[in-house]
């Protein structure tokens, strides 16, 4: 089967999702990552790799840290950035995304990150490209609506190596919202693929997607019980503005129930790490204490996801 | 085969060549793989004071584009202010000057060092680019087959030989 994120040689041409990814590539990213973490210590903070190249960030739906991150790795890699505001652009106008991109190809892009609320946007535009035959643009999935944000399990992985090394002895819990994201769904083919032996979510009932059992994770509905011995616990962000319908009472009884305060920390392992994809409801998915406390790496997050980003890129640019 | 000449005894004569020209201000950074190890024994021998520096110049290569990134990238560690210091760049081999030029581009990027020395145990010949190492330990007579890597190899006890290995 014809695997869109692989060029005819195996290597990396797109990057759409963790899903469908083998466990050398998604390797060879986190390895490509270690070095680059180090250039942002230097003087100049810029490595010569995508000189030359044009990056566009093609986001259809808002976001401020994973465009700037991206921003900030392509500039780093000294790439020329275009960020496109697209919700003020020609798409309001009636061109088609489609249209949107051949454009930005006649303009001698060699790059696209792609954010858009429709799942599977970002696919369209690879398999636009390879019908097209531009097998020299490369398309990165900045988050497609329910589905897949590839980039953020690749600096979820990478933070979870960083602080503890081997993934086949970890069990690790996913708290929250699975249900509307696109975080955990790349986490968890990310996971499986690198080897964690236990993946827990943890949450309502009415915030699980029915097929979670063919994912291979156990589900847990209270905290005390999914939290315990864990290495480490993923919290994710309640997502207001895609909850359809009355899913949820209120933030506060959220909080009261599936809120991670120290209390409920305390039955993870002493030395469990809480990692957040940003931004934070505070008081909503987590409390204060445990975001600003000594077990939280959530800026260091953000820090890698800059590095993890490089790595994507120059990989995708040399192939 | 041509015969190729004894590692240690190339290291004995490179250091009999940096020794009187090393002080206080010298620093030393090596060249991954075989550089960043030839490096790490002439920092011992010189008493060399500043921390040694190693670099992996994969990312300013000029062949990047044509060759991708190899799989085996290092971490390039800088442990010392290269501005104003006076560097000993090390390598194992000297060839077309192309990974020189590439990690000269590196050391800019951390500072301005007040001067940059070549140190390199051999020197193949057939640069394609206007580089001369101050510090040689053996220049090749003749030229090699350019299919052929020589490149230095360390054996778990430490020792260093020279070999060539088909590219």
């Amino acid at each position: 089967m014809h695997n869109p994120q692989l060029n005819a040689h195996g290597e990396l041409q797109h990057l759409l999702s963790l899903d469908g990814l083998p466990r050398d590539i998604l390797t060879a990213i986190l390895d490509t990552a270690e070095p680059f973490t180090e250039v942002a210590e230097r003087e100049i903070k810029k490595l010569p790799i995508l000189r030359g190249k044009s990056i566009f960030n093609l986001f259809f739906e808002n976001s401020t840290r994973t465009r700037t991150t991206f921003e900030i790795a392509a500039k780093r890699l000294s790439a020329d950035v275009i960020n496109l505001n697209v919700a003020t652009s020609s798409t309001n106008k009636g061109e088609t995304l489609l249209d949107t991109v051949d454009n930005l190809c006649a303009m001698q892009a060699d790059m696209f990150v792609v954010r858009h609320a429709s799942s599977g946007a970002p696919y369209l535009i690879a398999e636009h490209l390879h019908t097209t035959k531009r097998h020299d643009i490369h398309v990165i999935n900045a988050g497609d609506g329910r589905h897949a944000h590839p980039t953020q399990g690749l600096l979820d992985m990478y933070t979870i190596r960083h602080y503890k090394q081997d993934f086949t002895k970890l069990v690790i819990a996913i708290v929250g919202d699975v249900l509307h994201s696109r975080v955990a769904r790349s986490q968890i083919a990310a996971l499986t693929t690198l080897g964690v032996p236990e993946v827990r979510v943890i949450g309502p009932k009415t915030l699980m997607p029915t097929d979670l059992d063919k994912l291979g994770v156990r589900v847990f509905h209270d905290m005390r019980e999914g939290l315990r011995d864990v290495d480490v616990v993923m919290m994710l962000r309640l997502q207001n503005e895609r909850m359809n319908g009355p899913l949820l009472p209120s933030g506060q009884e959220f909080f009261k129930v599936w809120g991670l305060t120290p209390e409920k920390l305390a039955v993870a392992r002493p030395d469990a790490i809480v990692m957040h994809p940003g931004p934070m409801n505070r008081g909503v998915e987590i409390d204060s204490a445990v975001a600003d406390g000594s077990q939280a790496v959530i800026l260091p997050q953000v820090t890698f996801g800059i590095a993890v980003r490089m790595a994507v890129m120059s990989m995708l640019g040399s192939n | 085969m041509p015969q190729l000449p004894d590692a240690n005894t190339l290291f004995a004569a490179l250091i009999e060549q940096m020794a009187p020209h090393v002080n206080d201000d010298t620093a030393l950074v090596g060249i991954y793989t075989g550089g960043a190890w030839l490096a790490e024994r002439l920092h011992e021998a010189l008493g060399i004071r500043h921390p040694l520096g190693t670099i992996d110049v994969s990312f300013y290569r000029d062949d990047y584009g044509a060759k991708g990134l190899h799989p085996q990238l290092r971490r390039s560690d800088i442990p010392f202010d290269m501005e104003g210091r006076s560097v000993i760049l090390v390598d194992d081999v000297l060839f077309t000057g192309r990974t020189t030029r590439a990690a000269l581009n590196e050391l800019f990027d951390y500072g301005r060092p007040a001067r940059v020395d070549l140190a390199v145990l051999v020197d193949r010949g057939e640069r394609q680019l206007p580089i001369y190492p101050r510090f040689c330990g053996h220049t090749l007579a003749a030229p090699l087959n350019e299919k052929q890597n020589l490149q230095l190899e360390k054996a778990d006890n430490g020792n260093l030989t020279l070999r060539l290995i088909d590219a």
